[in-house]
């Protein structure tokens, strides 16, 4: 029995070694990558997301429109035109900078050009995400806040955002998930993340299944990790809440 | 229309219309007349394959939230299973295992280039259609899932009380209001499935993507075909959301609330 197992699975397991005859070292290497750009992405489209949440909610009625235009053209053009676009208006702007101040032109590291442009793709989702959060929360918790003399920002940190996480975090997780997955469109650029990896490892072995499936094996890994963390986190974070408030459930990615 | 016209924005207009007019003259566009027939061609390869799999992906979509709702557990799992599978991985990364994986298995089995399916299986759309009715049923079969179980239990049970057996209840009280209530959530399940269409042009089909593409690689210019790429999707996202809105503003939408 164990024999045939062997038999069946054997080679395919050699191949996924992880020293060099095997190509398991660099599918973890790119899974690593994948997941460094997923984070920082997520991070910086959190930060973008915050801000435009603020500007849609109080900034003025250009700023308000302005983002509008941002939010509705990035979620209706697929990611790997943006990502095309991004990438190269990124290195143009860049090369240009650098060619002002007499340095010549720069060669941008994969991860950092990867965190770029995903981080403004998830920034629409995240504004938007983050408007509804900051909306449910009760304007009396806000007016509080002020009476007790609170400032813009100590304000934010002291009760919009431990408020409106409650409500944020289901439609986070989700954008984080989607972050993960969208590392993947970077193979399509040339970036060493886990799907150029594996398609390399498939490409130069002929496993195409044994690769494929491993890979898919990793992300889903990921996915199921995720879930679980960012459910603790959203019942640590309701703590104190009456239940049975069920908003941002069902945000679809 | 006059809500929309303050000044603010006509300004705001003025400059959205100054910004097209220097793209027009500044870059290049002497070769869209030369390109254009190609181009039509993959915008019709883009509709085709987004109608196609959204229609067959909702077609299973609707046995997969049913399964999950109200099968016995070995539906139920394996459907569950499923949903998880496809949601918790990149699409691209599906894509290329069933065109490289399943692509290099056929060929083994002996004989089977005599058949009448080898053409097809030579074939780029066949994996692509596939692949992508396969993500689309994923994903919708969770939203299905959810749109089932919201259904009010009152409603199952008036209509059994009609004497309405399971197929017919299914079929004029339970999946009418569920596709209902799933409407706004399924125009932009739709256009995100549109944005996923461009990831076939990496297993070779020619579509709106891979014509840009091409130009760029053909002309060595940047910027022109990924404006125009951009400009493409944009109007069939606004085409995609326009249609949803109309279903389900007309009776469709309308007896839900």
């Amino acid at each position: 029995m164990l024999d045939w197992l062997h038999g069946l699975f054997g080679p395919s397991l050699e191949l996924l070694a992880l020293s060099p005859p095997g190509w398991g070292g660099n599918l973890l290497r790119g899974l690593v990558n994948s997941l460094q750009i997923a984070a920082g992405a997520f991070g910086f489209g959190l930060v973008i997301g915050l801000l435009g949440a603020s500007g849609k909610l109080y900034g003025g009625p250009v700023t308000r429109d302005l983002l509008e235009v941002y939010t509705t053209v990035v979620r209706a053009v697929p990611e790997l035109v943006l990502i095309l676009i991004l990438y190269f208006i990124g290195t143009d702007l860049l090369n240009r900078a650098t060619a002002t101040m007499g340095y010549g032109s720069v060669e941008i590291s994969g991860v950092a050009a990867g965190i770029w442009v995903l981080g403004v793709v998830q920034g629409a989702y995240a504004t938007e995400v983050l408007r509804g959060a900051i909306r449910a929360v009760p304007p009396g918790q806000f007016d509080a806040g002020r009476a007790y003399g609170m400032g813009g920002v100590m304000l934010m940190r002291r009760v919009t955002i431990p408020a409106m996480l409650p409500y944020a975090i289901p439609g986070l997780a989700n954008l984080w998930l989607i972050a993960t997955k969208d590392t993947a469109l970077l193979a399509i650029v040339g970036f060493a993340e886990l799907t150029l990896e594996t398609k390399q490892a498939a490409g130069s072995t002929k496993a195409y299944f044994t690769f494929y499936l491993a890979a898919g094996l990793l992300y889903l890994i990921v996915t199921l990790v995720s879930t679980f963390l960012f459910h603790r986190l959203e019942n640590r974070s309701r703590r104190g809440l009456p239940g049975a408030m069920g908003v941002g459930r069902c945000v679809n990615s | 229309m006059r809500e929309f016209l303050k000044p603010r924005r006509i300004v705001l207009l003025a400059i959205a219309a100054a910004l097209v007019l220097w793209c027009a003259t500044a870059l290049r566009w002497d070769w869209l007349p030369e390109y254009a027939p190609l181009l039509a061609e993959g915008i019709w390869t883009t509709i085709w394959l987004l109608v196609v799999t959204a229609a067959l992906g909702f077609a299973l979509a609707v046995p997969l939230g049913l399964a999950q709702v109200t099968g016995p557990w070995w539906l139920s799992t394996p459907a569950r299973v499923f949903c998880t599978i496809i949601r918790g991985t990149p699409l691209l990364l599906q894509i290329w295992l069933l065109y490289y994986g399943l692509g290099s298995l056929f060929p083994q089995i002996p004989g089977i280039r005599q058949t009448w399916l080898w053409p097809y299986l030579r074939e780029a759309w066949p994996y692509a259609v596939l692949a992508l009715s396969l993500s689309f049923a994923g994903y919708e079969g969770e939203v299905m899932r959810g749109a089932f179980a919201g259904v009010p239990r009152s409603q199952l049970e008036t209509g059994q009380s009609f004497g309405m057996g399971r197929f017919t209840l299914f079929r004029r009280i339970w999946l009418p209001q569920a596709v209902r209530s799933a409407l706004p959530t399924l125009a932009g399940e739709t256009i995100l499935q549109m944005k996923a269409t461009p990831l076939v042009a990496t297993i070779t089909i020619m579509d709106t993507y891979a014509v840009a593409a091409r130009v760029r690689q053909d002309l060595l210019i940047t910027y022109e075909p990924l404006l125009l790429l951009a400009v493409c999707y944009l109007v069939m996202a606004s085409i995609i959301a326009l249609i949803f809105s109309r279903v389900e503003r007309s009776g469709a939408g309308r007896a839900a609330r």
